[in-house]
């Protein structure tokens, strides 16, 4: 691809809606700041109703933010209508024209920007093979399936080679064998072009499997920005531990820092654990566990009763108590381990590198 | 919290204001609807309340309102259209209820039922008059050829009942039969469930749920019966109603200040019935009746339900439909009431006088104006819909306004707002008394229905196709013409014949704005009607609805061969 990516910063962004029923405003977004690098494929992950899509709707210029600017590259767009942009948005309902044939769908952009006849040829056939596709230009979109359609939507955006490409739960409509593959085309193009990529979704093992950053809103805010493994290991927060994946919060108390690591006592059992800030003596605080960064076994830090075994297939799924804690856990491969029944007693334990102070 | 939205509302109208084909398209709508709705209606009233010489009275309606022909007049088109709008509502009810609820085995009802629903749309508003008279009249087939009833008496509040209901039942029947089909049908099978009769499943559930669709019906139809002009004038005989004596205020007793008066009491009548009906009774309709049916409904086939009033719809739409067979038989006897052989002599008459020039007037003001009004009711569909800006509830309000506006309102709007130019300055002075103001009217009095269908097809597209066009670079224009309308063909076709079908249909305003330059088919039938030359006005009415049906074949040929809803069928087939 010709172009060089752009970057997208968002400078303490907010939009304000008017609720119909009660009548009174609120934030949808609320000063949002964001620094996208050139050619990086970022997330923008959330429960529903916390703002994706009006963030990605901003950028793309269909709503103007009530407060801050966006720039593009080092251009301010605020004022610039959609199609000033230079952003190519990835639609859910894929948001194909119905009249036209797949060959003009893709050639539409092309077409506004008058290329030679010769050039809009060449370039749509080069895009129809990059998201293999080659061999339908004549047909009409609704004799396409639902992963097809999904790849001309993204063909369409590609071939006007955007400065960013926004897509919003654009894999949503299909089915989850499909989801998955098409997830991985998408990254593989994304690489391929070396070309900036918005994307929203609140499928969060898409989110990991793709980006290079994840950015987690909750109610119109961010709560964490970071990559898939900061994100999952080092959560800011108790919303985003609880968001991403499981996770399993135990009640401690802080006893005193040890070259980097933090001594906490749980339930009077004292353990080492990774922290990245500095924490005082005497702080209660929680220590966050991945499900699958428990161990289970004979002997540990601390004792537990099972209340739930469950054979899952790659893993052994327990919840165990712990005090008054509810512990999951996910214990891979259990074939090889011994397999803990309702109602025995065990032990727990983890290593210090999966734990996590909150 | 900021001023609400302040920065977000000034940006999205400097991005409006960034796309200067929305600007120039949003100003010459504004001018339009400002110029040739708003300024002749706000001239009626200014003119009623004020006069150069005396400053602000309200001598003028004092005036107008101790007229006992107005005061007659007024309660004369209260009672004529409480009376038809109940009549039709009830008539359309019976047939929507006959057509969604019973097993009907006959294709042959089906099909009736089509044809009474159609006729109304291709005929002139005012040829059942005619045949009233042909059938009932002095001279009448049946009151006296087979009757022998020398005395018949069809002038007046009975007759334009009759006439009126006739006409504008099918429109409730359209309306209710769309609201019935979307009563869940378990409602009332829970209600029969419980051990209720069908007649108290009917007065406890359908009737309740369909009560504001009632309602809205009624007052669709009672707007209708009060703005209508050319039925009154034909087959009123004494009886005024408000819009013939406002005709008459002008053209007899060259009071156009009075004129202007009877038009604002006229006007205030019939804005609030719509006000009542957009804003009040359309909601409740909706929210009453949300979505579809659920399910197949079981339809009645016990014979004691059925039978009688099958029966007495078939009755019903073969009487409806003799009274159209009638027009053109009308046409082709020689002398209606004494010498029935069949002759040319009436289509000869009419082409030897004028006939060929009232068609082609009339065909190409029409044919002008049809694609002007559609285009224009699917922009302001588009804007309405898709867009935000200022003036756009503004925009979406006068032009439904329209609709409110009995012609005969607007004609004397225009004729006190245009005839000495804008605000007697002679500015415009020019356009009164030309084609192009026909025109405009034709325009005005069509946008409210082509914008009502624009609106409903375009809320059916889903509004991320436009933004990604939009988004790839094309501006609002682009967007429009390569996106937005190729999807909404079909609404557009309809709408433009729809357009031609009631412009070159219509009368009540025309009929005060025309000059002796235009003849138009309207305005002759009514001159030979009057003038009791009924096979003149037959043969000019045959021709206009064989034109009128001919370009609905035409349409839906058209339709069939190129509308986008065939090319996704026909890829549907193949794929
Ligand atoms: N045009 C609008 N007018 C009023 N409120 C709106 C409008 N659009 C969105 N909202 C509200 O703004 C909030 C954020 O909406 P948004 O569509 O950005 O959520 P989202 O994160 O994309 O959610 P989802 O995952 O369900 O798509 C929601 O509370 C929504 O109801
Ligand atoms: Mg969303």
């Amino acid at each position: 691809m010709a172009k060089i990516s752009k970057g997208v910063r968002l400078e303490h962004i907010s939009k304000i809606y008017r609720d119909p029923k009660t009548g009174r405003d609120f934030y949808a977004v609320r000063d949002t700041s964001l620094d996208i690098e050139p050619g990086t494929f970022v997330t923008l992950l959330g429960p529903s109703g916390c703002g994706k899509t009006t963030t990605l709707r901003m950028i793309a210029g269909f709503e103007s933010p009530d407060e801050g600017e966006i720039f593009l590259g080092e251009e301010p767009i605020n004022a610039l209508t959609p199609n000033k942009r230079d952003t190519a948005m990835v639609f859910q309902s894929y948001a194909l024209f119905p009249h036209y044939n797949v060959f003009d769908n893709v050639a539409y952009g092309l077409r506004l920007r008058k290329l030679p006849k010769a050039e809009i040829d060449e370039r749509v056939r080069r895009i129809l093979s990059l998201v293999e596709m080659e061999g339908m230009e004549a047909r009409m979109t609704n004799q396409l399936s639902g992963g097809q359609q999904q790849r001309i939507a993204l063909a369409r955006a590609l071939v006007v080679e955007p400065g960013v490409l926004l897509f919003d739960e654009p894999l949503s409509n299909l089915d989850a064998k499909l989801r998955v593959s098409m997830r991985t085309e998408i990254r593989r193009i994304q690489q391929t072009l070396g070309i900036t990529a918005i994307y929203v979704t609140h499928d969060q093992s898409e989110a990991m499997s793709i980006s290079d950053r994840i950015v987690i809103m909750n109610a119109g805010e961010i709560a964490q920005t970071g990559t898939p493994m900061q994100i999952y290991y080092h959560p800011d927060s108790a919303f985003v531990a609880d968001f991403i994946g499981e996770a399993n919060f135990l009640a401690a108390q802080v006893m005193g820092m040890e070259n980097g690591l933090c001594r906490v006592s749980i339930d009077g059992r004292e353990a080492l654990v990774e922290t990245a800030r500095a924490m005082e003596v005497g702080q209660a605080c929680q220590v966050v566990l991945r499900p699958e960064a428990i161990l289970i076994g004979d002997k540990g830090l601390l004792p537990c009763k099972v209340e739930l075994s469950c054979f899952m297939g790659s893993y052994q799924n327990y919840h165990v108590r712990a005090g008054d804690t509810l512990v999951k856990i996910a214990d891979n491969c259990p074939i090889n381990k011994k397999i803990y029944r309702v109602g025995d007693e065990a032990w727990i334990g983890f290593d210090k590198e999966c734990a996590h102070l909150l | 919290m900021v001023a609400a939205g302040a920065q977000g509302k000034r940006l999205d109208r400097r991005k409006l204001f960034g796309d200067p084909i929305m600007v120039s398209t949003i100003a010459v709508l504004l001018i339009f609807l400002l110029l040739f709705i708003l300024y002749p209606l706000a001239t009626l009233l200014v003119d009623s309340v004020f006069s150069r010489e005396t400053g602000f009275t309200l001598d003028v309606f004092t005036r107008v309102l101790s007229l006992g022909r107005f005061r007659t007049a007024f309660t004369n088109t209260l009672q004529l259209g409480l009376l038809t709008g109940v009549f039709s509502t009830v008539l359309g009810l019976m047939f929507a209820y006959v057509d969604v609820y019973m097993k009907v085995r006959s294709r042959v009802m089906k099909k009736l039922f089509d044809v009474v629903s159609l006729l109304p749309v291709v005929s002139p508003p005012f040829v059942l008059s005619l045949s009233m008279i042909l059938l009932f009249g002095r001279s009448g087939l049946i009151t006296r050829t087979l009757l022998g009833i020398y005395d018949s008496e069809i002038y007046g509040l009975k007759g334009i009942v009759v006439v009126q209901t006739l006409t504008f039942f099918p429109v409730c029947y359209l309306m209710l039969k769309g609201l019935l089909r979307n009563i869940d049908p378990s409602l009332e099978e829970a209600a029969r469930d419980m051990g209720a009769t069908r007649w108290k499943v009917f007065t406890t559930v359908t009737l309740p749920l369909l009560l504001p669709g009632l309602g809205n019906a009624f007052l669709v139809t009672f707007i209708e019966s009060v703005a209508d002009f050319a039925n009154p004038m034909l087959i009123g005989g004494s009886f005024d109603t408000l819009a013939t004596t406002i005709y008459l205020q002008v053209t007899g007793a060259y009071d156009k200040v009075g004129a202007a008066a009877m038009a604002v009491v006229l006007l205030s009548l019939t804005l609030v019935l719509f006000l009542i009906q957009k804003y009040y009774l359309e909601k409740r309709t909706v929210a009453t009746l949300t979505g579809k049916a659920s399910r197949e409904r079981m339809l009645i086939a016990d014979r004691s339900v059925t039978r009688p009033l099958t029966i007495l719809c078939t009755l019903f739409s073969a009487f409806v439909i003799l009274m159209y067979v009638s027009v053109p038989f009308g046409a082709l006897f020689k002398l209606w009431g004494r010498n029935y052989s069949l002759s040319w002599v009436h289509f000869e008459y009419i082409f030897k006088y004028g006939g060929i020039r009232a068609f082609r007037d009339s065909f190409l003001l029409s044919l002008i104006a049809a694609p002007i009004t559609a285009l224009l009711s699917m922009i302001i569909s588009y804007l309405v819909v898709k867009k935000k800006f200022r003036s756009k509830a503004l925009i979406e309000f006068t032009s439904m306004l329209a609709m409110a506006v009995p012609g005969t309102v607007l004609g004397v709007g225009y004729i006190r707002g245009y005839a000495n130019g804008i605000f007697g300055t002679g500015l415009l002075q020019g356009l009164y008394g030309t084609g192009l103001i026909l025109i405009i009217v034709f325009v005005v009095r069509s946008l409210p229905v082509g914008t009502r269908s624009g609106i409903s097809a375009l809320r059916q597209i889903d509004r991320s196709i436009e933004e990604s066009a939009y988004d790839m670079g094309a501006n609002s224009g682009r967007v429009f013409m390569t996106v937005t309308l190729p999807l909404i063909k079909d609404s557009f076709f309809s709408g433009l014949v729809t357009t031609f079908v009631r412009s070159i249909t219509a009368i009540s305003a025309i009929i005060l704005l025309v000059t002796p330059k235009y003849l138009l088919i309207t305005t002759q039938i009514n001159e030979f009607a009057e003038k009791g030359k009924f096979g003149e006005a037959c043969a000019y009415a045959t021709i206009l609805i064989l034109i009128v049906y001919g370009s609905i074949l035409l349409m839906n040929l058209f339709m069939k061969t190129f509308g986008t809803s065939k090319k996704i069928r026909e890829a549907q087939k193949n794929g």
